[in-house]
């Protein structure tokens, strides 16, 4: 029950076994990330912020999704796509726009930037510039939950372009073999940069690569925060049984081009277009009214709550203290010198 | 503090062991380590005694492992990697490189990734080239990796300890010749610090900084110069990163001579990092000779014998280049 009524009995799993109250969290963390990297951009084209970054708008139902079906003390890695991941898994965006303002305030102390924003304490273990380097790391994450035994998972996520390194075969194979507690959530966005899956995948959808581990291979549409919560649920639960990896691919989109340098000269706009038409974050509101979770007062509240959020965060990041050049070599190496 | 004669592969094994049994979180993973007993019977019998949970066989993939040792060592554990043949570290330059030595700089201090790898490396096994480098330099011009190659038991078994205690990624370069060579080792766990050449002969005549197996053939002739009236002082560099500058510095001020003896390829190598830290030093004055670098040939490791031997230096190699440099024919 909520104030707006009770979930309706017609409506899927996912209605049926969150609260309103999570639900409702689950649409202000992706307007969360929508709204970060919109104000990210817009920093970006003013000057404020330097370097690049890498825009998840479009796939925010895949990050929040399946980080939905995690527990704090569940593990996460991410991509060099992974602002939804961290918001996602609980980050603070105050301390993630730091980050990006390279300042002594942000997750990584201004060390890391976009595409290095970690948040241990969340089990964030951290974004990472390199194509596929996060699929190892979730599967040793995984094998330290076992060796501690803990009833913990590792969440993995990557890209369909990740599929064609090395690591992705190395890494599902260990964690099939070992039976580890792992999920690996494809997020197949259909592009790796320019190149799309058709011109560099063997097989249609990195699914169909799950069957040569002998795990499960799901797919989902990447749009539907409902669909990737409901398999990544699933998936949690039979690898926290000790019944080992599952691979979740979520068939999404991103609207921004791959960095800042894109021109995207790869795609149509007609193409993009169409995927704008299936912006996730709406679908998910029509969802929430249909079933009697929010109404239309209450998305509005969500909305501007989050906007209010993510305005006090980039002037919290205007305002941190820029690192000092003498402390630059200081984490190369822990403190404790052997 | 019984000490014991033990080999080298001996030494590494029992600081497997005394790690093990003080810490839970320590395991070893790599290749045929398990009942095949590593591919130089390093790891023996430990999967015996310790289970195959703690001593485990992993596939093939260096790169899964290596970066299955990171994810398990940011969760909390403390895994010790043996990598079959340091050559096979060129699979795994993702993780090592981008991954293990970088995160907790990336990460603004807020991690550790306490990771040991041991890597079995140089020539004169009759492997060839594939098997055969010594690409520990490569590692240390990397910051976030420490580099450490003992030459002697005693070394192998207090640096492997002070490695496992590090809470930083530690590259342990272990030369396959040395494996069997004996040597006296203490039975007590104990730690040799990471970052500390050690003077393995004293000397006044002319330095000569050594690693892993070329310390042993530096004191060879060593002992041979003896005989003509030259004194060499022979520092073991025992480690690559950090570099113990100032001990070499005091000695190159007392003998005036500096030669480097390494097996590496003698380009861009290590031998180069201590000729320019003398030649930036205080002890650049007190040189009387140039500095000489005796370094691997420039060439892959070749396979017929006798090739192999021409590719690295050898004792009378050294004898003539340290007699040329003493006796001024440099």
């Amino acid at each position: 029950m909520n104030a707006f009524g009770s979930i309706k009995p017609n409506a899927r799993p996912f209605y049926q076994n969150h609260s309103s109250e999570e639900l409702l969290q689950a649409l202000r963390r992706m307007y969360l990330i929508r709204r970060f990297e919109e104000g990210a951009e817009e920093a970006y084209m003013r000057g404020l912020i330097h370097g690049t970054m890498h825009l998840s708008i479009g796939q925010e139902a895949s990050a929040v999704g399946a980080t939905m079906a995690l527990r704090r003390s569940d593990y996460i890695t991410s991509t060099h796509r992974g602002h939804g991941h961290c918001i996602g898994k609980g980050a603070d965006p105050k301390l993630m726009f730091a980050e990006f303002f390279g300042k002594e305030e942000g997750y990584c102390r201004g060390r890391g930037g976009s595409m290095h924003i970690a948040d241990v304490a969340s089990g964030n273990l951290g974004a990472n510039g390199i194509v596929g380097g996060g699929l190892p790391i979730a599967v040793g994450a995984a094998l330290a939950i076992r060796k501690k035994k803990r009833d913990d998972v590792a969440l993995c996520f990557f890209g369909d372009g990740a599929s064609n390194e090395g690591a992705f075969h190395e890494s599902l194979n260990m964690a099939s073999l070992w039976k580890l507690p792992v999920i690996f959530v494809c997020e197949n966005n259909k592009y790796g940069m320019s190149v799309s899956t058709e011109r560099s995948m063997a097989v249609a959808n990195v699914a169909d690569r799950a069957a040569a581990y002998k795990m499960p291979g799901i797919i989902v549409d990447g749009n539907s925060i409902a669909d990737v919560a409901e398999a990544v649920t699933e998936a949690a639960a039979r690898a926290r049984r000790g019944d080992g990896p599952s691979l979740v691919e979520c068939k999404t989109y991103r609207t921004r081009g791959h960095s800042r340098s894109d021109r995207n000269r790869y795609r149509s706009k007609e193409e993009i277009e169409d995927w704008k038409a299936r912006d996730p974050i709406p679908r998910f509101e029509a969802e929430l009214r249909a079933y009697g979770v929010a109404g239309e007062a209450a998305l509005t509240a969500i909305r501007e709550s989050a906007e209010a959020e993510i305005a006090a965060a980039i002037e919290f990041a205007r305002n941190g203290t820029d690192p000092n050049p003498a402390d630059l070599i200081r984490d190369v190496h822990s403190p404790r010198a052997a | 503090m019984t000490v014991r004669e033990l080999t080298y592969a001996q030494a590494i094994q029992e600081a497997l062991a005394q790690a093990m049994d003080a810490d839970p979180d320590v395991f070893l993973m790599g290749e045929d380590i398990g009942v095949y007993g590593g591919a130089f019977q390093v790891t023996g019998d430990l999967v015996h005694r310790y289970g195959e949970e703690r001593v485990m066989d992993a596939p093939i993939s260096e790169l899964g492992q290596a970066g299955v040792a990171v994810g398990a060592a940011l969760a909390g554990c403390k895994p010790v990697l043996e990598f079959q043949f340091s050559d096979f570290a060129t699979l795994a330059m993702e993780q090592i490189v981008n991954q293990a030595a970088k995160l907790r700089f990336m990460l603004g201090g807020k991690v550790n990734v306490p990771l040991v790898m041991r890597l079995p490396a140089g020539s004169g096994t009759g492997a060839a080239a594939q098997h055969s480098q010594s690409l520990e330099a490569w590692f240390a011009h990397v910051p976030g990796l420490k580099v450490v190659q003992p030459s002697t038991p005693a070394d192998a078994k207090g640096m492997l300890l002070a490695a496992i205690d590090d809470p930083d990624p530690v590259m342990v370069f272990e030369h396959k010749l040395l494996y069997k060579m004996k040597g006296e080792v203490p039975e007590q766990p104990y730690r040799v610090p990471i970052g500390k050449a050690h003077v393995a002969r004293e000397g006044r005549h002319v330095t000569v900084v050594a690693t892993a197996i070329m310390v042993h053939r530096a004191l060879e002739a060593a002992d041979t110069l003896a005989t003509e009236g030259i004194e060499a002082e022979v520092i073991d560099l025992r480690s690559l990163r950090p570099i113990d500058t100032d001990t070499i510095v005091r000695s190159v001020q007392k003998t005036t001579r500096l030669a480097c003896v390494y097996e590496g390829v003698k380009s861009l190598g290590i031998g180069a990092e201590i000729s320019a830290r003398i030649a930036e030093s205080e002890a650049f004055d007190y040189l009387d000779a140039p500095i000489l670098r005796l370094g691997g040939a420039e060439a892959p490791i070749p396979y017929n014998p006798m090739l192999e031997k021409a590719a690295v230096p050898q004792a009378p190699d050294i004898v003539t280049g340290l007699r040329n440099l003493v006796r001024g024919r440099i």
